[in-house]
C-alpha cells in the first residue's frame, strides 16, 4: 500500500518547525507505523535527506518510549495502543497521515518528532516510590493485601510513562500520570505511611514542571495506551484534600 | 588454559551453603563516613543498574547514574512479562533454596558455578520481600498471600508475577528507589548518554567517556569504580526480542580495554515468540511462554500441507513435543522446544506464509476449561497476538517461532562480580555468572535484582576498602587521550560517505548470525560466518552512510556505532561456538548429539568457562579458560524425557 504522510519537521528547539509532506509505497499492512517509519528513513537517507527524528525501543507497546499525535490522535486511532502497536492495516491505501510530536508546555522540544519528558522522572522523584532501603523488608508474605486491592493497584500501576495523557490533554495536564501513581499506593498498605506527604509533593511539582490544571475532559483517559482510567484523577484529588486537612 | 592470565573467580572456601555468610562477614567495609567520599558510576538503568544505583546511594556512596533513554525507566527489563523466581516455597510444594540452586545449575547444563548460583537462590527471597515492601503489586490469592505459577519446565510453584508485566513492576519498583536517591543528591542522573569508552588509569578503571544523544558533546565522567549494568546482545541477531536500541557497545568497548568476555556463544533462542513476516520488520515480539502451560504445540505430519490448521484432522498432526518428551511435554525448557520447532521447520513441515512456524493450540484448553477461564490466564496475550497477527487466537491456533532472547554469556566476572579489569564491575545480563549455557524461565529478573540490591552493595565495599583508590579527576591525560580516540572513532564513522545505511548492514550480519550461529550450529557454518563477517564488515567500513552532523540528535550516528561493535562481536561468537566443540544448553554443536538427536555434552573437555582476551584489532584473541567443579550437583544428562 501506498501512504501520504505530513510530518512535523523541526531542526531544533529554538528553530522553526513546519509539516512537511512525504509519500511511500510498498508498505506491508503488517507493518507497524514505526516500521514504516524506518522504511521512509531508509528512503531519505538513500536521497541524501536528513531522517525524521523520532523515537522509540521496546516496540512492543510497554516501555513508554515512543508517542506520536497520529492524525490528531495521541498514539493514532487504535484504542489502549501506543504508537508502536500501531498496524498499517488500520489505515487505507493512498491516505494521508499527519504526525506530530506529543505537544505540551512541559514537553519541551528536542527534534521533529523528539521531546523532552524528563519532567515525569522530576515528579517521580517527589513521591513515586515507598521510601524503603534495600535490604529491610519484612517477610513478604506477613501483610495480607486483598487481592481486589492488589488488582485495582496494578490497573493504575500499569501506567508506562509515556505522556499520552498530557498530548491529549486541552490543558497540558498530568493528572492522570500523577493519580495512576497516588493510587497505586493508596490501594496497598505499604503506601500509606507516606500518603499525605506524596500526593502534596507530587502535586506541587506537576504544577512547577508547568503542566495545566484538570477540568475532567477526559481525554487523557482516551488516549491512555494502558486504558488508566481517570477514577485515579478523583482518588488523587480525594487523597489531596486529606492531605491538606491532615496538615501536612 | 592460558597459565599467563589465569581466571581466579575467587571463590569463598567453605560449604556452599556457608559461603555467602562467611564472604559477607570477612569482606571489608567501609566506614559510613567514608563512603560519601567515594564516587560510584553506574552505566544502565534496567532491574540491576537501577537497583544497584539506588542501593548504593542509600548506603551514602555518590553515585553517577547512566542511560541512554530519556528515562531510567524505559530500560529493557521493562518488557520481561513472565515473573520472577524465588524459593520462598509458600506453596509447600517442596521448594527450597537448594533446589532453586539444583534446578539452575542443572538447567544451565552443568556450565554454570555452583558458588555464584547458590548465592543467587539464597537471596532470591530477600528480592520479593524487598519488591513487596516496595509496592511492587504481585498477583494475590483471595486470602491476601502472594499468588505463584509453575514456569519454563520447573516443577514447583515459584515464580512470583505481576499480571503480565512483571519485569515492568519491579523495574519501576527499582526506579522509584533510585529517583528517590535522586531526591535525596545520592545519584545524579545522567539520561540520554551512550557510554563509549572506559577510561583505565594504572590499569584500574577509574571512569567513562559517554556522548550525549541531543548535543553529541563527548563527556568525561570520573569514579573509584564503575559498574556496567548494560544488558545483553541478542540485537546482534538484528530480529530479537529486545528493544531495538538494546547493544553490546559499553560491554564491548569494555572488553576491548581488558575485561574478558565469558562464553559468548551462549544464547538464547526463546521458543514462544510471533514468527516474522518478512523483510521490514524491526523486531520479533515475545509472548510469554506460561502459554505452553495450556496450548499444545503441533504441526501437520506431512511436508507442505496447505490445509487451514481447522480442515487437518487429529490423526495427521504431529504434536511432536508430547510424543517426544512424555515427562515433560509442552513445558520441556526453552532450548529444547525452540530446537525441536527449527528442526519439524527445517523438515518442511513449518506452517504460516514463510513455512517458518508451529501451531499453539488452545482449542483443547478452551473445551476443557472454557474460554473464559483461558481469556483470564492469558487474555492480553491473545489480545496482542490478535493485533499484530491480525488472527483471533481463540478461533484459530497460534503461529510461533523461536526468537533470540536473552544472552548467557557476557564480561567474565569473579564471584566479587568484578571483571578482570580492577574496579569494573558487570551485573545482570551484562555478565556471564549465573546461568551456565541455558537461563531457565523467570531468573533472569532475580539475577539482575540479586546482583543491584544484594551482592554489589558488599562486594563493592570490599573492593574500595581494599583498594583504598586515590581521588582522581577528569582532568587526568588518561581522560584526554580516551576522548581524542572516541572522538577519531565517531569521525571516521561520519567520513565513510557511502550507500549503505546502518540497518542494512545490521540485517545482513543478523541473517548470517541466526543461520550460522543461531539454534544449531555446525563446523562448517561457523566457519562460513568467520569468512562472512570480516567481509560485511569491510562493506560497513567502505560504504556506510550516516546522514546529518555528529554534533546533533543523530539516530543513524548512534546505530552505526552499535553496529560496528556488532560486527566484532558476532565473529567473536562465532569463534567461540567453533571452539567449543560440545552441544551445551543454548548451544546446540549438530557434530555433537546422541543416537535420538539430543544435545551431547563433553564434560571431559569442555567442563569450563570460555572466557576471550582482546589482543588487538585484526588479531585472533586469546581462549582463556575457568575450570568448573561440581562439588553438590553432579553432572548427570539432562534428560527432559
Amino acid at each position: 500500500m501506498k501512504v501520504n504522510l505530513r510530518i512535523w519537521r523541526q531542526p531544533g528547539p529554538h528553530a522553526p518547525g513546519r509539516l512537511v509532506d512525504y509519500s511511500i509505497d510498498g508498505i506491508d499492512p503488517s507493518q507497524s507505523f514505526l516500521e514504516m517509519l524506518d522504511a521512509l528513513n531508509e528512503k531519505l537517507i538513500k536521497e541524501g535527506k536528513e531522517p525524521v527524528a523520532f523515537e522509540s525501543d521496546c516496540r512492543e507497546g510497554i516501555c513508554g518510549n515512543c508517542g506520536l499525535v497520529i492524525n490528531g490522535v495521541a498514539h493514532g486511532p487504535k484504542a489502549a495502543c501506543t504508537t508502536c502497536e500501531v498496524r498499517m492495516r488500520q489505515f487505507e491505501d493512498g491516505q494521508t497521515i499527519t504526525v506530530e510530536p506529543f505537544r505540551a508546555k512541559a514537553f519541551p522540544m528536542i527534534k521533529d518528532l523528539v521531546v523532552n519528558r524528563s519532567a515525569f522522572d522530576r515528579i517521580m522523584s517527589k513521591g513515586g516510590f515507598v521510601a524503603v532501603n534495600s535490604g529491610s523488608a519484612q517477610d513478604a508474605n506477613l501483610q495480607p493485601i486483598h487481592k481486589d486491592d492488589a488488582e485495582h493497584a496494578m490497573d493504575a500501576a500499569a501506567c508506562i510513562g509515556c505522556g499520552a495523557c498530557v498530548a491529549a490533554c486541552p490543558n497540558a495536564s498530568a493528572s492522570l500520570f500523577v493519580g495512576a501513581k497516588v493510587s497505586q499506593y493508596t490501594w496497598l498498605p505499604q503506601g500509606k505511611v507516606e500518603r499525605h506527604g506524596r500526593v502534596l509533593k507530587m502535586v506541587k511539582q506537576m504544577d512547577a514542571e508547568g503542566f495545566g490544571d484538570c477540568s475532567n475532559h477526559a481525554e487523557c483517559e482516551a488516549a491512555c495506551p494502558k486504558e488508566i482510567s481517570v477514577s485515579n484523577i478523583s482518588r488523587m484529588r480525594r487523597e489531596y484534600t486529606k492531605a491538606l486537612l491532615a496538615g501536612v | 588454559m592460558s597459565d599467563k592470565y589465569p581466571l581466579n573467580p575467587n571463590i569463598p572456601p567453605g560449604p556452599v551453603q556457608e559461603k555467602w555468610t562467611s564472604h559477607k562477614f570477612n569482606m571489608k567495609l567501609v566506614n559510613p563516613a567514608n563512603k560519601r567520599k567515594h564516587t560510584v558510576i553506574v552505566v544502565g538503568t534496567g532491574l540491576a543498574g537501577a537497583s544497584a544505583a539506588a542501593s548504593l546511594g542509600e548506603l551514602g556512596y555518590n553515585v553517577l547514574s547512566f542511560c541512554i533513554q530519556d528515562s531510567p525507566r524505559r530500560a529493557h527489563s521493562v518488557a520481561a512479562q513472565g515473573g520472577i523466581n524465588a524459593a520462598k516455597n509458600y506453596q509447600n510444594d517442596g521448594d527450597s533454596v537448594y533446589r532453586l540452586f539444583y534446578d539452575t545449575v542443572k538447567g544451565g547444563d552443568f556450565r554454570s558455578r555452583e558458588a555464584n548460583v547458590y548465592r543467587l537462590s539464597e537471596v532470591s527471597t530477600n528480592i520479593i520481600d524487598q519488591c513487596v515492601a516496595q509496592g511492587v503489586p504481585f498477583a494475590r490469592e483471595y486470602g491476601g498471600t502472594l499468588a505463584n505459577r509453575s514456569f519454563g519446565g520447573a516443577q514447583v510453584s515459584r515464580t512470583f508475577y505481576a499480571r503480565g508485566q512483571t519485569g515492568q513492576q519491579l523495574l519501576l519498583g527499582a526506579y522509584g528507589s533510585l529517583m528517590r536517591q535522586v531526591e535525596e543528591g545520592k545519584v545524579k542522573l545522567f539520561p540520554r548518554r551512550e557510554m563509549l569508552d572506559l577510561v583505565k588509569i594504572d590499569g584500574v578503571a577509574r571512569g567513562i567517556i559517554t556522548r550525549n544523544l541531543v548535543s553529541g558533546e563527548l563527556e568525561k565522567y570520573a569514579a573509584d569504580a564503575v559498574l556496567l549494568c548494560t544488558g545483553g546482545y541478542s540485537t546482534v541477531f538484528y530480529l530479537s526480542t529486545n528493544a531495538v536500541n538494546c547493544n553490546a557497545t559499553a560491554a564491548w568497548r569494555c572488553y576491548k580495554k581488558g575485561a574478558y568476555f565469558a562464553n559468548p556463544c551462549y544464547t538464547q533462542i526463546h521458543p514462544t515468540c510471533i514468527p516474522r513476516f518478512g523483510e521490514t520488520q524491526s523486531k520479533l515480539t515475545l509472548m510469554s511462554e506460561s502459554l505452553r502451560n495450556d496450548g499444545r504445540v503441533w504441526v501437520p505430519r506431512r511436508k507442505g500441507d496447505e490445509r487451514k490448521p481447522s480442515e487437518i484432522p487429529e490423526s495427521e498432526r504431529d504434536y511432536y513435543l508430547e510424543t517426544k518428551y512424555p515427562a515433560f511435554g509442552n513445558l520441556v525448557p526453552r532450548d529444547i522446544a525452540s530446537r525441536n520447532a527449527k528442526e519439524v521447520c527445517d523438515e518442511g513441515r513449518g506452517v504460516g506464509p514463510t513455512g517458518f512456524a508451529v501451531y499453539l493450540d488452545f482449542a483443547e484448553a478452551i473445551n476443557r476449561l472454557g474460554k473464559d477461564v483461558i481469556a483470564q490466564r492469558y487474555g492480553n496475550l491473545f489480545a496482542m497476538y490478535h493485533e499484530i497477527s491480525g488472527d483471533d487466537p481463540y478461533e484459530t491456533p497460534m503461529m510461533i517461532y523461536p526468537a533470540p532472547h536473552y544472552t548467557m554469556g557476557g564480561l567474565w566476572v569473579d564471584y566479587n562480580l568484578m571483571t578482570t579489569i580492577d574496579g569494573l564491575f558487570a551485573l545482570g545480563e551484562a555478565n556471564f555468572s549465573d546461568h551456565g549455557a541455558n537461563r531457565l524461565g523467570a531468573s533472569a529478573l532475580m539475577q539482575g535484582l540479586a546482583d543491584g540490591y544484594f551482592v554489589i552493595p558488599y562486594t563493592l565495599g570490599n573492593y574500595l576498602a581494599s583498594a583504598q583508590p586515590k581521588p582522581v579527576t577528569t582532568d587526568a591525560a588518561e581522560f584526554e587521550e580516551a576522548v581524542k580516540n572516541v572522538q577519531t572513532g565517531v569521525e571516521k564513522l561520519m567520513s565513510i560517505n557511502g550507500h549503505t545505511t546502518a540497518d542494512e548492514i545490521h540485517r545482513e550480519l543478523g541473517n548470517i548470525m541466526i543461520d550460522e550461529v543461531g539454534m544449531a550450529r555446525s563446523e562448517k557454518g561457523l566457519k562460513k560466518a568467520l569468512e562472512e563477517i570480516p567481509k560485511i564488515r569491510e562493506k560497513f567500513w567502505k560504504d556506510l552512510r550516516i546522514p546529518g552532523d555528529a554534533k546533533d540528535y543523530n539516530k543513524e550516528l548512534e546505530k552505526a556505532g552499535r553496529v560496528a561493535d556488532f560486527l566484532e562481536l558476532g565473529e567473536l561468537m562465532a569463534r567461540d561456538a567453533l571452539e567449543r566443540k560440545e552441544s551445551c544448553g543454548g548451544h546446540f554443536r549438530l557434530e555433537s548429539q546422541d543416537k535420538d538427536g539430543e544435545a551431547k555434552r563433553d564434560d571431559k573437555n569442555f567442563t569450563h568457562v570460555a572466557a576471550w582476551r582482546f589482543l588487538g584489532e585484526d588479531k585472533v584473541p586469546e581462549r582463556c579458560v575457568e575450570p568448573l567443579e561440581y562439588e553438590y550437583v553432579k553432572p548427570s544428562e539432562r534428560s527432559y524425557k
